[in-house]
């Protein structure tokens, strides 16, 4: 069994002698000033504020012998466990083991949209609570278990909630989340269906997130592991599981054009980090890939700031009804905009009656029903490709991040009978759906 | 003009372990050039080179984020409480 680290908030207790197991994981490194912490349940760099993120000593050898070991793992994120900072024998531990989701070929979009190269959706609506957020979560959980924390906590816009009450009550740890009080109401039940205490913060997701950052330098929060911010490192690796997917979904080949939701970010940093890694790796070809971050209009701070050519994003007070998108503040907006010029991408904004419609035509298509985060790719994807931005010839992956059962206001007033008859033939045909 | 600063665990080095201070001055970077003289080295930690508050530090004034105000040249009224954060986010 791995030694265990005391649980706490104080840096200068981290332990320093790695007897951390958390697998591949080294140490924590600054993506600003590059400056090294030892493995700890620390999220800020002390010298400059920056985010600090997991540094590996990856697997080294015969890339074939690593990808036949993973294409021998179980139908879930742990296949790539020797990728990710969590012990090799994760898998043996209670888990809602998410992962290895649906890549749908879509073709009957891809005829709508006029793609030709290849048009696929990344469907994460498949995971155990409906939301990509299993992924992040399961990552957060095995750090939770090495630094000895027992109550599970996060700020959340919905999905991420329910995805932390799940958890912990499989995994046998305390949970108290916290949400905006005016979530849709899919989100509440999901998030307060497992037992955990759920509390709604009356403000936005921004002002749950700057309460839950206050709470954790608070004795208040001593010991509470917040899996989106003292975990956060370790939390964010689950969305390289994404790009791990995608590529050995295509048989191990990255795809031309990646279209990703932006929140914080985060999911779209880690995708590339993960894609980078694949081909350090010799896991997959090095060619050239384009990513494309989508934003809804009402909260769109990085959208804005890459069509003004800024390398700073202002943030915004959201309004807008993709919720899980509805970061006004998003922390790692720098890093998209570096990486959607570095790889010839864009990012991209669409209003919420472009979100309904994609989300409609995803599922009259696909039979698809994504939440308002999957309309904001479909539709980004769809505006794309009509101002020739994204180029329909090339291999495209959307992503789909969450299921629609949790957005239903978002459709509903809009969705419906197509008729209310009497139950006998004749009224079925004077309504004219012979 | 008397503020209280909200202190974050990887500031308390320069506070002595405090997590709340108190501080004077009319605006946001008068408070920050006070917590310097009392606390050496602080300002190093929220500004970067240019005098700029880093990229990766949010600083409430009550309940406001400064960037949606003047930014460093933001009002501290009397009793104002000014916490300093860490930027973290993820939905």
């Amino acid at each position: 069994m791995a030694a265990q680290t005391v649980a706490t908030n104080d840096t200068t207790a981290v332990d320093n002698d790695n007897a951390v197991d958390l697998g591949p994981a080294s140490a924590l490194s600054c993506r600003e000033c590059g400056e090294r912490f030892p493995l700890g349940p620390i999220f800020a760099c002390e010298i400059c504020f920056g985010p600090l993120e997991v540094a590996y000593d990856l697997p080294t050898g015969d890339p074939e012998a690593l990808r036949k070991q993973i294409e021998a793992g179980p139908d879930n994120l742990w296949r790539y466990a020797p990728l990710l900072p969590v012990p090799a024998d994760v898998a043996t531990k209670p888990n809602l083991n998410p992962g290895w989701t649906k890549l749908v070929k879509a073709d009957n979009l891809a005829r709508e949209l006029g793609v030709t190269g290849g048009l696929f959706i990344k469907d994460d609506s498949g995971n155990p609570t409906h939301s990509f957020k299993d992924r992040v979560v399961a990552q957060a959980i095995e750090a939770a278990r090495a630094f000895g924390f027992t109550t599970l906590s996060c700020s959340s816009t919905g999905n991420l909630a329910g995805a932390v009450g799940a958890a912990a009550a499989r995994a046998g740890f305390r949970s108290c989340v916290f949400i905006p009080h005016d979530l849709e109401q899919g989100k509440v039940v999901m998030a307060a269906v497992y037992g955990g205490e759920l509390v709604g913060i009356e403000g936005t997701y921004d002002d749950v997130n700057r309460f839950c950052s206050e709470l954790i330098g608070d004795p208040l929060g001593e010991g509470w592991g917040f899996v989106n911010v003292n975990l956060r490192p370790y939390y964010g690796e689950g969305s390289k599981t994404l790009a791990y997917e995608i590529c050995e979904q295509l048989g191990w080949q990255i795809p031309d054009q990646l279209v990703i939701p932006i929140a914080s970010g985060s999911q779209l940093t880690k995708i590339d980090k993960g894609l980078q890694e694949l081909i350090k790796l010799g896991l997959v070809e090095d060619k050239p890939y384009k990513i494309f971050g989508a934003q809804a209009e009402g909260c769109s701070p990085v959208s804005a700031a890459f069509k003004a050519g800024h390398d700073v994003v202002k943030p915004q007070k959201p309004d807008t009804i993709a919720k899980s998108l509805a970061i006004g503040n998003p922390a790692d907006g720098p890093y998209v905009l570096d990486i959607a010029r570095r790889t010839g991408g864009a990012v991209e904004d669409v209003n919420d009656e472009q979100i309904v419609d994609a989300i409609k035509l995803l599922a009259r298509t696909e039979g698809i029903f994504a939440e308002t985060a999957g309309g904001v790719t479909v539709g980004v994807t769809r505006k794309l490709i009509e101002n020739g931005v994204l180029d329909p010839s090339l291999t495209t992956v959307v992503l789909n991040t969450g299921d629609g059962l949790k957005t239903l206001d978002a459709v509903a007033p809009t969705t419906g009978p197509t008729a209310t008859i009497r139950p006998n033939l004749d009224a079925f045909r004077e309504a004219g759906l012979a | 003009m008397s503020v209280n600063v909200r202190i974050p665990t990887i500031l308390r080095t320069y506070t002595g372990g405090q997590a709340e201070v108190t501080a004077e001055g009319a605006t946001l970077a008068e408070v920050i050039e006070s917590l310097e003289k009392n606390h050496p080295g602080i300002a190093a930690r929220v500004l970067d080179d240019q005098g700029k508050l880093r990229r990766f530090v949010n600083v409430y004034v009550n309940d406001d984020d400064v960037r949606f105000e003047d930014g460093l040249g933001t009002a501290t009224p009397d009793g104002a409480g000014v916490s300093i954060i860490p930027a973290v986010a993820g939905g």
